[in-house]
């Protein structure tokens, strides 16, 4: 028992609650955010200590021992991934403050975020199924609010169908969970381990899980994923940045935290699956990645072709991928939230989503442009940054398992982020600036950089220090790998 | 009772489904609300139809109907709630700002 690790829940949503009192005050909005991000990564940072001196703490709601009531669980993969989500979080929010505009913040964009945080953080928090559904629901519908915030023709036609694709696989989720409690007769994730590992995988189990993957493959954008870059272009780069680098991810999370704790014994169905999900993904999101020419949609397969990435890396499900899954987790949040804040940069100084209609932006801002090349780099897995180790690992799984072709193509998606980002790069920065924006000099708010510089030194502070890291990521594949570790922490009471 | 509520499910879902198919808005927003509803129904199914007592303890009856499925469905029930009528005001404001509410229409360009 451990009431902290419901705090990092309960923060944003008092914060929300205050938030829409004082939604006319924008600036008493803003340090009231600010300050409730920044307290809740300091209670992340102290829940993530626990776990590595204590083990994993959980947490039961009213007093009902688990598998009654609701249960808390934080392991070292959900404390970390709070964690991230903070830090993630606190980088959007102060670029948000200047570039999201002053009608949008006092129509309620704050309280908006924190409900979004909230359901975010208690997704990877809780250890009921359905109570994941709740949190996801939380998050979705904050999430509807906040691309539909501003009301411009293409959000509001971009939300209808992001939307339908979600209240559908909602409904699926639901279908999903009546199923499995009928079958097996419980709702906790570790009692839900134990029940399916005594009937065995069965036909009826296999079937159940398949439904699962669909429904969190349709949240994270794994091979079904034909909604995402439509709906991901219509609201503000801030917007973006927190979805692209939060709601995917969210969905990964479910799909690893199923998919070794509870549906883990047939690696040779649901497994192989999901590899040729992630296969696909790959190839896809490099093709989208490589043929447009415009900012938005380049950033978007970006997403699509990391999505696949650890994808493969749960997939293949040895000790080595999952810590590498995990480590890629991080690494990839951190980064997307950067380049997508970057990318916001680019847009709002060039004045312009299209390659062809920029350019000569190294000379105006060559810090933001440095700052590109080496998220870029990052993405990629170039050495000193933070992508390479995660890489490492899942590529070191995928070989030890025989994964040759799998392993080769995710190497290759390596190249198509590569491709486009250089490209991007090339087309923002290089070259002269074309003849419409040489009159006119946008400034660039000083809490962007703020945002920026601060996200770049988590790169390099998860590249340099990964040694340190990496201590803690191996806890959670630890877990990951073992599921008895989670059973026996939630119900040995 | 079972097989009846299965096929009732099933009807439920696959009237759902063809009205989701259909290009105006409003009648995706009604099959939506099927759908749920037809979960809702496989849900208390899944778990047995009515076995006993109600699950209080004042009954002293020698057996209980399970409580969790209710309880699943009332929080999905508030859950779709909100998200319809969200979804309706969504659909009348994109109607006032679009000018149609045909999903053909709705495809957007790629260049804007």
């Amino acid at each position: 028992m451990n009431n902290v690790i419901v705090l990092p829940l309960l923060i944003p949503l008092v914060t929300a609650v205050i938030l829409i009192f004082c939604s006319k005050y924008v600036r008493a909005q803003r340090w009231i955010s600010a300050f409730s991000v920044i307290a809740n990564l300091l209670v992340a940072l102290f829940i993530v200590n626990q776990v590595d001196h204590q083990g994993i703490q959980t947490l039961h709601m009213g007093g009902w021992l688990p598998p009654y009531g609701i249960v808390f669980v934080a392991d070292m993969l959900a404390a970390l991934l709070v964690l991230t989500t903070l830090i993630v979080a606190t980088g959007c929010l102060f670029y948000a403050f200047r570039s999201i505009g002053e009608e949008r913040e006092k129509h309620y964009f704050y309280p908006f975020f924190q409900f979004l945080l909230a359901g975010v953080l208690g997704s990877f928090l809780t250890g009921d199924l359905f109570n994941l559904f709740v949190c996801f629901e939380v998050m979705l519908i904050s999430s509807y609010a906040l691309i539909v915030l501003g009301g411009t023709k293409r959000q509001l036609r971009e939300t209808l169908k992001y939307m339908l694709i979600n209240i559908i696989s909602s409904t699926l989720f639901v279908a999903a969970v009546a199923y499995l409690y009928g079958t097996v007769g419980t709702l906790n994730m570790a009692h839900l381990s134990l029940r399916v590992a005594e009937i065995q995988q069965s036909g009826i189990i296999s079937v159940i899980g398949l439904l699962f993957l669909i429904v969190f493959a349709l949240k994270a954008g794994l091979f079904l994923f034909f909604w995402l870059p439509g709906s991901y272009s219509a609201p503000p780069a801030a917007v973006t940045a927190l979805f692209g680098a939060l709601l995917t991810k969210v969905g990964l999370y479910a799909i690893i935290r199923t998919f070794t704790l509870i549906f883990y014994h047939d690696t040779g169905g649901i497994h192989a699956v999901i590899g040729w999900m992630a296969a696909a993904t790959m190839i896809l999101g490099s093709l989208g990645a490589v043929a447009y020419k415009d900012l938005g949609r380049i950033l978007n397969y970006n997403i699509i072709i990391s999505v696949g990435f650890i994808a493969f890396g749960v997939a293949v499900a040895n000790v080595d991928s999952l810590n590498g899954a995990v480590f890629y987790l991080m690494h990839d949040m951190i980064s997307k939230a950067l380049l997508f804040i970057l990318g916001g940069i680019i847009i709002a100084t060039a004045g312009a989503n299209k390659l062809s209609e920029m350019g000569g932006l190294m000379k105006r801002h060559p810090l933001v442009g440095w700052m590109f090349f080496i998220v870029a780099l990052a993405l990629v897995g170039i050495p000193p940054l933070s992508g390479f180790l995660g890489k490492v690992f899942i590529v070191r799984g995928g070989l030890s398992e025989g994964h040759y072709w799998l392993t080769g193509l995710a190497l290759a998606s390596s190249l198509a982020v590569l491709y486009s980002l250089i490209k991007v790069f090339m087309g923002a920065f290089w070259g002269e600036s074309p003849a419409h924006t040489e009159s006119q000099t946008v400034i660039i708010p000083r809490t962007a950089y703020v945002a920026a510089i601060g996200l770049t030194v988590m790169v390099f502070v998860l590249g340099i220090g990964s040694e340190w890291v990496y201590s803690y990521t191996s806890q959670a594949g630890a877990v990951l790998s073992d599921p008895s570790l989670y059973i026996q922490a939630v119900l040995k009471e | 009772m079972e097989l009846y509520m299965s096929l009732a499910i099933g009807i439920i879902f696959a009237v759902g489904i063809y009205q989701i198919l259909s290009k105006s808005l409003l009648r995706i927003i009604l099959g939506t609300s099927l759908l749920t509803h037809g979960v809702h129904l496989l849900l208390l199914t899944m778990s047995r139809l009515k076995t006993g007592a109600a699950p209080l303890l004042g009954e002293e009856a020698s057996s209980y109907v399970d409580p969790v499925p209710q309880a699943l469905i009332l929080t999905s029930i508030v859950i779709s709630f909100g998200v319809t009528s969200f979804f309706f005001v969504l659909a009348y404001k994109a109607y006032q700002r679009l000018g149609t509410d045909n999903m053909e229409e709705l495809r957007g360009k790629y260049d804007e």
